[in-house]
């Protein structure tokens, strides 16, 4: 890795503050995605500024409808917390799914989102649980969030602090996961939101999170797996790489797909 | 780009002037002597070279050796009771084969004593689920669940009844 100067901010304001006055600064959250994009020199940043002692990032509250999450929160903490296992079952299923135990240990929420990588699993949570990201600047609801390969519509000096996710009557994430790294092939949340639709939200198939909605309007009408194959997918831009083609990815995602309304018929708490 | 960093390994206090870029694995191996930790591959796969800081297992070639600053560090070096006595993980390695090359051991051993932490009584499962993040080139992986299923039922049959009833 190229050499940096190191910033350990104690406020997001200081933070905000490096980072607007060091042209080619960089936040470092869990630096699980950074550091090897550094070693690769794809990115050679002059400054690094760690937003781990920033109290305002961390944090989880729980609220009637939803759950708010800091953006520093670590995938373990998702994973472990008893209010999340409570609450929204299906974001700790999902954060024990990622990666390995000291990935988990250090890789944040907000690292994941910020990033925005096809195959991360956070975005299919985000995506399919109607959330809100939040930035130090606005709220951006995650469906204006995603906006294509590794995009977001974060700003050069955003930083996103925390991210609510609507809590749903019931919702289910099944991934193939990459048997090396655990990235998700294909992975697909489904969920019944409180007002009864229905979301499918589809991550690692396509060079960005999206909804299925051909599928969600079929299981709106009969909630069955049997149904997920009659149904639309747009598979035009899908993955096709040395993992898998992209017409497995297809079956893939239909298959998961049925997985998870399967586990949710088999458990209504999901 | 130089800083001053001091931490707590395996209970001494240690302090060295590194360059901000030093990884903690770097910092430990070079600055420290400690080499029980080892590099395997530099891009956060392999988990040959994970130790504990604060208590977590986490990956020392994706850390700054600065941002372990005042923290406690945990290496494999650290983990025995005394000079003449194997920890009780270490030990089940042996006993089981759990090693062949021992490239991975001292990974694999901190990573397994997390996971003992967390879970005392570990199945098969939740042992193979936990060290998915380490590799082994050489042992196929079923002495190792052995050997950290071995391990942590020492470390039961060890821990005194106060710490047990802790957990
Ligand atoms: C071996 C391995 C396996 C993995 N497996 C999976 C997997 O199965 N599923 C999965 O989803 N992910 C996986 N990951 C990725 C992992 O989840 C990362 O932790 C995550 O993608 C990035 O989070 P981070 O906290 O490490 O962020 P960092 O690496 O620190 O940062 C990533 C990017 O986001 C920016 N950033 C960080 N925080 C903020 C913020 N608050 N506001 C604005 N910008 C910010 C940084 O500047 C940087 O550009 C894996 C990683 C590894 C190394
Ligand atoms: S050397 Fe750190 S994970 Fe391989
Ligand atoms: S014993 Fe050789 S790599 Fe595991």
């Amino acid at each position: 890795m190229n050499n940096f100067n190191y910033h350990s901010p104690s406020t997001l304001a200081e933070a905000k503050s490096l980072l607007s006055k060091h042209e080619d600064a960089k936040l470092l959250a869990g630096v699980m995605t950074l550091f090897p994009t550094m070693k690769m020199r794809l990115a050679t940043p002059t400054d690094l500024i760690d937003l781990g002692h920033i109290e305002a990032l961390q944090g989880i509250a729980i609220e009637n409808l939803s759950v708010e999450i800091g953006a520093m929160t670590t995938h373990s903490q998702v994973a472990s917390n008893d209010q999340i296992v409570e609450e929204l079952p299906v974001l700790a299923t999902l954060a024990r799914g990622i990666g390995d135990a000291q990935v988990r240990n250090r890789g944040t929420l907000g690292g994941s989102l910020s990033n925005s990588d096809p195959a991360a699993d956070y975005p299919a949570a985000a995506l399919g649980l109607d959330a809100v990201l939040r930035t130090d600047q606005r709220d951006i609801l995650a469906s204006d969030y995603f906006c294509g390969l590794f995009e977001t519509a974060l700003e050069e000096t955003e930083i996103l602090t925390a991210v609510r996710f609507i809590k749903p009557k019931r919702a289910a994430y099944v991934k193939f996961p990459n048997p090396a790294s655990r990235y998700a092939v294909a992975g697909v949340l489904v969920a019944e939101m409180p007002d009864g639709s229905i979301r499918v939200a589809v991550t690692g198939a396509a060079p960005c999170v999206f909804r299925a909605s051909a599928i969600e309007q079929t299981l709106e009408k009969q909630f069955s797996p049997g149904v997920v194959d009659s149904a639309g997918l747009d598979d035009s831009d899908f993955n096709d790489d040395v993992f898998a083609s992209a017409v497995y990815r297809t079956q893939l995602v239909r298959e998961m797909c049925k997985r998870a309304v399967t586990q949710l018929l088999d458990e209504p708490k999901g | 780009m130089k800083t001053k960093v001091t931490l707590n390994l395996n209970g001494n206090q240690v302090s060295g002037t590194v360059e901000n870029r030093t990884l903690l694995v770097d910092f430990l191996r070079n600055d420290c002597g400690k080499t029980g930790t080892h590099i395997g591959c530099d891009t956060s796969q392999c988990g040959a070279c994970v130790v504990h800081v604060n208590g977590k297992s986490v990956k020392s070639c994706t850390i700054l050796a600065i941002q372990a600053q005042n923290a406690k560090v945990l290496t494999i070096e650290g983990v025995a009771p005394d000079e003449d006595q194997l920890h009780p993980m270490q030990d089940a390695f042996r006993t089981h084969h759990g090693l062949q090359c021992g490239f991975c051991t001292s990974g694999m051993i901190m990573s397994a004593l997390e996971l003992v932490e967390r879970i005392p009584d570990p199945t098969d499962r939740q042992i193979a689920d936990w060290l998915e993040g380490n590799l082994c080139r050489c042992t196929g992986y079923l002495n190792i669940v052995k050997a950290v299923k071995a391990g942590a039922e020492a470390m039961r049959s060890q821990a005194p009844r106060s710490e047990q009833n802790r957990q």
